[in-house]
């Protein structure tokens, strides 16, 4: 696709299933270069699933996923690996490599895809560190970590390439409210001052309200929302409504699918 | 009836396709190997935890067997009043098979269930995953060093073990046994052949580094990412492994001798 259009991450018509589950039934996303794009979702909707897609991790049944004008799915490995490169992406479980420490799992993409000299790679790692706030547990070990420290050694390690894109797979979850506000700080500066595209999936409404230029919301398959915080905020959608407001009653459904409560119970008799 | 039929059918196909994957990602671990040689870092600490951490076990099992072979070598000699020979027995018997085939059979048990553990806990706890968004694919990171210093570390070790073993045989039938020192060993260098004996057997454990090493890093890459999934895969390593030495062992006996 041309430079004239702005968008960094342009999904049309995606369809992905899991066993006999469906995913996603057709949705259209896209992410514009530059802005914080938010998804947003109940658990279990495929949030997760969805940042597996656009990494070509997961192949999907049907549809496109255009990064930078190509087609993610239909990428041999090798270009593959190459369009990676411009994608720091934070797991929502954290990833780290458990035999290496704090200090090596920040180092190795560097490592791996540079050949600064030594020295070069402990200043910019000990950047990163410092802007996740845990330059002083450098030489821990992960399973030494909490889980809120694992995920900002994470997201340290994500932005260490210095990527064009990083995806955020609950990036506050498990965050104390100090942690938290420095975090959605840093997401926002960092997207700002590098001019990095930023996508997060988060339960967090109010920090991703605070930071997200637009937020998409997904249920059942289908994209129920779309627009910026300030519509989601006014929007008079049920979908949105019980979502921004936290609701349980309503169109989004809490429970996974199944039969009937009643029928349920009363089946096992 | 025809459901029957189908489902062979099905089985097949799903077996073939399997196996086609395997042999695929085999190649590309193969082909892995080429970049590796700008980063003997990686394939020394891999050779250090595959390789030098199961010496210790191979060594220790070499001697057991060297004495053993010796008690029962002298015992069965003895009768024909053949006990000079001692030494031949006991180092055919090594060099050509019990070396490569015993070392092999502990290389699985030791460092292959470890392998497997490890890259399926990788994959479990999302490692892999991982490596793969920061762009290294985990093939030629992870599979593919692993697989080399197995293939290089099995001949040392399986060379090890024989060595060992011919000393285990002398303690017991020269110091022992009383069998003559001097026969001990001019016998074995006379019957020791370079290329039927010791290349054979050189062959066969490459041959079984390849096998059970792949075996290991295969199933770990493969496994279902649970605990449960982990577990089982380690089992299957050892048990496949096991099977597919002792069958090769036979087709390269037969085919070599
Ligand atoms: N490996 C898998 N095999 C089969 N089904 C899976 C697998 N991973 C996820 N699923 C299913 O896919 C659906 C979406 O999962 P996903 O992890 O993308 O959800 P999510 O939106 O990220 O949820 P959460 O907010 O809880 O992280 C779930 O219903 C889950 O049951
Ligand atoms: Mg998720």
């Amino acid at each position: 696709m041309p430079e004239t259009n702005n968008n960094l991450v342009r999904i049309r018509d995606l369809h992905f299933s899991r066993g006999r589950s469906k995913i996603f039934n057709g949705i259209d996303i896209d992410i514009p270069r530059g802005k914080v794009t938010a998804i947003m979702g109940p658990s279990g909707t495929g949030k997760t699933t969805l940042l597996k897609l656009i990494g070509g991790q997961l192949k999907p049944e049907k549809g496109t996923i255009h990064f930078h004008g190509e087609n993610i799915p239909a990428m041999k490995t090798k270009k593959l690996y190459d369009v990676r490169k411009k994608m720091g992406m934070l797991f929502q479980s954290g990833a780290l490599l458990t035999d290496m420490s704090v200090f090596d799992n920040i180092a190795f993409p560097l490592r791996e895809h540079t050949d600064l000299p030594e020295v070069m790679i402990r200043d910019l790692v000990l950047m990163k560190l410092q802007a996740v706030g845990l330059r002083g547990a450098r030489d821990l070990s992960p399973s030494q970590l909490s889980g809120g420290m694992a995920r900002r050694v994470a997201l340290a390690r994500a932005i260490a390439l210095d990527p064009e894109m990083i995806l955020y797979d609950e990036p506050f979850t498990g965050q104390d409210p100090i942690s938290m506000g420095v975090l959605v700080e840093l997401i926002r500066s960092m997207n700002d001052a590098l001019e990095l595209t930023s996508v997060i999936v988060s339960h967090d409404i109010q920090e991703t309200l605070a930071i997200a230029d637009q937020i998409y919301i997904l249920s059942q398959g289908k994209i129920v929302g779309h627009g910026s915080p300030h519509e989601m905020n006014q929007s008079d959608s049920p979908w949105i409504n019980q979502f921004v407001h936290g609701e349980a009653d309503g169109p989004v459904p809490f429970h996974y699918p199944a039969s009937s409560y009643k029928d349920d119970m009363l089946s096992g008799r | 009836m025809f459901d029957w039929f189908a489902q062979i059918g099905k089985n097949a196909i799903e077996f073939y396709a399997r196996l086609g994957k395997e042999v695929l990602l085999f190649i590309q671990t193969l082909l892995a190997f080429v970049p590796l040689v700008l980063r003997p870092g990686l394939i020394v600490q891999q050779i250090y935890s595959v390789g030098v951490r199961s010496m210790l076990i191979i060594i220790v099992s070499g001697f057991f067997v060297g004495m053993v072979l010796g008690l029962q070598g002298y015992n069965t000699l003895v009768d024909f009043g053949a006990e000079e020979s001692l030494g031949v027995v006991v180092a055919l018997s090594l060099v050509r098979e019990l070396g490569p085939v015993v070392t092999a059979l502990l290389f699985a048990g030791r460092a292959g269930s470890a392998l497997t553990a490890e890259i399926g806990l990788m994959k479990a706890t999302e490692q892999l995953s991982g490596l793969e968004m920061m762009a290294v694919n985990p093939v030629d990171r992870i599979l593919a060093p692993r697989l080399l210093a197995g293939i290089i570390s099995m001949p040392l070790l399986a060379a090890m073990f024989s060595a060992v073993g011919i000393f285990g045989g002398y303690l017991v039938g020269v110091d022992l046994l009383g069998v003559d020192e001097g026969s001990y060993w001019s016998q074995m260098q006379a019957k020791v052949d370079f290329d039927q004996d010791i290349v054979n057997g050189v062959i066969k454990s490459f041959v079984f580094g390849v096998v059970a090493t792949w075996i290991a890093v295969y199933e770990g890459y493969t496994c279902i990412p649970t605990s449960e999934g982990v577990s089982r895969a380690t089992t299957r390593t050892v048990v496949y492994s096991a099977l597919v030495v002792l069958g090769l062992d036979f087709l390269l006996t037969a085919l070599m001798l």
